[in-house]
């Protein structure tokens, strides 16, 4: 069986975000990257079910975006991904959610995936939109929010992580695709000897033109910071002092210290 | 102008979240109705068209025949927006609706714009204004970031029916992982975001909570991450707390984490990135690195 896994390249939410020369997205400089962490679970699922299947099955990597996002597909080669298809575009943070599915399911379509994995959102835009209308667009059974994946003669038992913990338990045929919560797995580090037999996989580089067929259906017209609602104090200086007004707070504040 | 609101039903209830959609509806303006796969023993309190399709017949969770249900829903209302709380539910079958329509969504929508949408982006740091392109719109609103209204009255029901064929299979619920320790009845919570570095670090934060007389919390990262048990997550899949103090070390403040805590009386947030969502809640912020200021404070407390 064929596998696909889905996976972005988004910079560390520990970044200063500054708005782009458009005001219209983040900036992209000055910024680290890193594999969405989303799609880190999608991966180690997908190498899970990879080798489960053994020989008979083969597992690709998909990610769209400049050249640096080949780091991340590398990285997923790393964990056990069998090959990698990078989807070259500069300017993929312009295309909306509706693009990107079409690109993606443009792609998949000719291929015959069994199943696809992609994260449930990314971590940078959080729309949860992609994953969930490249099934629709290939008419693959879908299943969002994973905490829990098995996979036994062509069925897919996913557990769905609903609000309060509970979990909603469903079995979908395949060809399907499934969106993964964080905390599915846990996803591993790639080891040296894996780093460097990945080296020897292939990407395969796609223009984006080439899959490119819809127009935008949403626009961005602003990215900012939120309004400062401005009820709490800021507290800065050296941790001696810091400490000493944090307890007369605590003191005035709760009636927790008695 | 007309929503149509898709209502929220689970184990046999009319979700609470529901009444949110109508806080949305009655800022956005215009005519409402709602459709739900739920029960007529438990109808929404409103007065308009409420499409009421039996969820013993087309299930609780199953987006291939709630998805026909809503189209067909739409064919006829032919409404403005369709608007769904983003949650397990709604995010899973909006982009149905949208895709099978091809009209545009906006997820997680936390306020209206003259413009547009205003929604959450780069894990709630920062803010987009998105535009729908198409006439018709799909819309995600974030809990919490309306207000549940209750608008009263009786609703005209419509009884709505369709296909039930489906791929899926939805086979049942499995319960909340319960055991452990109820934070809900902690009057001081300590929780330990991803900020404290690693595992070893757990009993630092541990410490300040027994020397505040409380209870050990922790943001999703942590339990996903295995420093901590479940039992002690905080959030939206955890517990949701109010004590009289809540000590955020190293939390970042994803929606789904505030939306757990920020009924708390007093929030202290300890954080070294200054521009941290968890300070648009805390009541003090204190711009300090986790492991100098958490065993410094303990060390006070404890003299």
């Amino acid at each position: 069986m064929k596998l696909l896994v889905c996976i972005k390249q988004v910079p560390d939410m520990e970044s200063r975000f500054k708005p782009n020369s458009a005001g219209t997205w983040y900036s992209d400089s000055d910024l680290a990257w890193r594999m969405n962490e989303y799609d880190e679970y999608a991966v180690e699922q997908a190498v899970r079910l990879r080798e489960q299947l053994g020989d008979s099955s083969e597992l690709t990597v998909l990610s769209i975006g400049p050249d640096r996002v080949v780091e991340s597909i590398k990285k997923s080669l790393a964990m056990g991904c069998d090959r990698g298809v990078h989807i070259q575009d500069p300017a993929i943070h312009e295309k909306d959610p509706w693009q990107v599915a079409g690109i993606i399911a443009a792609y998949a379509k000719e291929q015959g995936f069994g199943l696809i994995f992609t994260g449930m959102q990314s971590q940078d835009r959080g729309s949860a939109q992609v994953g969930v209308t490249v099934a629709e667009l290939l008419q693959y059974a879908c299943a969002t929010t994973l905490v829990g994946f098995a996979f036994d003669n062509g069925v897919v038992t996913a557990k769905r992580e609903l609000e309060g913990g509970i979990k909603g338990v469903v079995k979908l045929p395949i060809p399907a695709l499934v969106t993964c919560q964080l905390g599915l797995n846990v996803p591993r580090y790639p080891t040296l000897p894996n780093i460097m037999k990945a080296k020897k996989k292939e990407i395969t580089p796609i223009a984006v033109a080439d899959l490119l067929k819809e127009a935008p259906l949403v626009q961005t017209t602003s990215f900012h910071p939120p309004t400062k609602k401005g009820a709490g104090i800021v507290l800065e200086g050296d941790v001696n002092g810091l400490v000493e007004k944090v307890i007369g707070i605590i003191k005035e504040k709760t009636a927790v210290l008695r | 102008m007309k929503t149509l609101l898709v209502g929220e039903y689970r184990e046999g209830k009319l979700l609470n979240s529901t009444y949110e959609l109508f806080g949305f509806a009655s800022q956005f303006g215009g005519e409402t109705a709602m459709l739900l796969v739920g029960s007529d023993a438990q109808l929404p309190a409103f007065d308009g068209t409420l499409y009421l399709a039996d969820a013993a017949i087309y299930g609780e969770y199953n987006p291939d025949v709630h998805k026909k249900l809503i189209l067909q829903v739409i064919d006829k209302e032919q409404p403005d927006a369709v608007v769904f709380i983003h949650s397990s539910y709604g995010w899973d079958l909006a982009p149905r609706i949208a895709a099978n329509l091809k009209i545009g969504q906006v997820s997680e929508v936390v306020a209206i714009t003259g413009i547009g949408f205003e929604t959450c982006c780069c894990n709630g740091k920062m803010r987009r204004t998105v535009k729908p392109a198409t006439g018709r719109t799909v819309l995600t609103i974030q809990a919490g970031a309306f207000p549940a209204v209750q608008p009263g009255g009786i609703p005209n029901v419509l009884k709505t029916v369709g296909d039930t064929a489906s791929a899926l299979n939805f086979t049942g619920y499995e319960p909340a992982d319960k055991k452990g320790i109820d934070l809900a009845k902690a009057d001081v919570i300590v929780s330990a975001g991803r900020g404290v570095g690693k595992k070893d670090n757990i009993p630092v934060i541990a410490a300040l909570a027994k020397a505040l007389g409380g209870e050990l919390g922790a943001s999703r990262p942590v339990v996903d991450a295995e420093w901590v048990t479940h039992d002690h997550q905080v959030g939206t899949t955890g517990q949701t707390v109010s004590p009289k103090l809540y000590v955020a070390c190293g939390v970042s403040g994803a929606i789904q984490h505030l939306a757990g805590m920020k009924k708390s009386d007093f929030i202290i947030a300890v954080n070294k990135d200054k521009d941290a969502p968890i300070g648009e809640i805390a009541d003090v912020l204190v711009v300090a690195d986790v492991m100098q200021f958490v065993p410094a404070l303990t060390a006070a407390l404890t003299r």
